[in-house]
């Protein structure tokens, strides 16, 4: 007789897929299982630069606890990472070198907008700030509040998460996303 | 034998006459004007001369004055001495159309960042100056944003509006 669990039964599994079961195999679409795979461990590229990025140290800190969500490794690097997220104040200076960031990481990538700056310029109406990163590069998710709580923040990574999950396989090779891309002058 | 304004005052005018101005003396430091032709050769002097010694620049800005026909713009010059630890104050005026002023840098290496920070944001065009390009904007910026040349805010929009930033509206604050 096996021994009834006593801790930590509270654990939350990942739903698993439509699909196919049977005795040993379990067939279901290849989108589903690389989107599991992939909105489950995302790993972001803190862009901070000013408040929001105080707010977003919080979110990774013990209470918040980013890592919950797959994202225990941050790179401060492009390599390897698929989610870039810019916090603060996006400086018309600054807009070169976000680009040249966002340019070096590889597809897939998504971009999280945090915070009224860099979603809009913010309360910086101003000849020196850029009014919102959408105006150099492409963006997914913008969480507002000026800063917003760490609870919104993780908000906006489940908001990506959801987009991760969701993708068709063929929506970066699509004549849309093409597009897109090309609006913004990449490629 | 410290120094004081008074001889300062007394040996700038021996040496330029009356072609300086406007002297006055607030909070125990002193200022004038000077034409924007005289610029270079004050400082010379006040650089040069054994008891001045003004060896340190320690500010060069420009002030906007849009009603002053015809000196429109000032380009303002803090002058330091660390020997007899006196500070000096002077202002030079120029056309907004012509504004051409001879660089300090080869007398102080300091006016290099100063004037180019002056030039991003007010353009004055120091002739003579290594680098004259802007410093702390993008360089493709065509207009030079600390002129009042600029209508405020529309105090009517609403779309960045303190509600919208959790300050006032309903929180109570």
């Amino acid at each position: 007789m096996s021994r009834p669990v006593q801790f930590n039964n509270k654990v939350k599994l990942v739903e698993m897929p439509e699909g196919l079961t049977g005795e040993g195999f379990f067939a279901t679409s290849f989108d589903k299982v690389i989107g599991l795979a992939r909105k489950n461990s995302i790993w972001p590229l803190p862009f901070a630069t000013s408040c929001c990025g105080i707010e977003f140290m919080a979110t990774m800190a013990a209470h918040y606890d980013l890592a919950r969500f797959g994202s225990e490794r941050l790179g401060f690097t492009p390599r390897q990472c698929d989610l870039l997220m810019v916090m603060g104040t996006i400086a018309k200076k600054m807009a070169p070198v976000l680009r040249q960031v966002y340019l070096q990481m590889a597809e897939p990538r998504w971009v999280i907008a945090v915070g009224a700056c860099a979603s809009s310029g913010g309360i910086f109406d101003t000849y020196s700030v850029l009014q919102g990163i959408d105006q150099v590069i492409p963006v997914d998710v913008y969480v507002p509040g000026c800063p917003p709580r760490p609870e919104a923040i993780l908000d906006g990574v489940m908001r990506i998460q959801d987009l991760v999950g969701q993708e068709s396989l063929r929506r970066r090779h699509s004549e849309r996303y093409k597009d897109l891309m090309n609006s913004y002058g990449i490629e | 034998m410290s120094l004081t304004n008074e001889h300062i005052k007394n040996r700038l005018v021996e040496k330029f006459g009356d072609a300086l101005t406007n002297f006055e003396e607030s909070f125990g430091m002193m200022s004038f004007y000077a034409p924007k032709e005289l610029n270079l050769k004050v400082m010379q002097f006040l650089y040069d001369e054994e008891d001045l010694q003004f060896r340190f620049l320690s500010d060069l800005t420009a002030v906007h004055y849009p009603d002053k026909k015809g000196e429109e713009l000032a380009v303002v010059y803090h002058l330091h001495t660390f020997v007899h630890n006196v500070r000096l104050r002077f202002k030079v005026f120029t056309d907004i159309t012509t504004p051409q002023v001879y660089t300090a840098t080869s007398l102080y290496a300091t006016a290099n960042w100063m004037e180019r920070e002056t030039y991003d944001f007010f353009g004055v065009d120091f002739v003579g100056h290594p680098n004259l390009v802007r410093i702390l904007n993008v360089d493709e910026m065509d207009y030079f944003p600390m002129r009042k040349e600029f209508p405020l805010e529309d105090q009517t929009r609403v779309d960045k509006d303190d509600e919208m930033f959790g300050r006032g509206g309903n929180v109570g604050i």
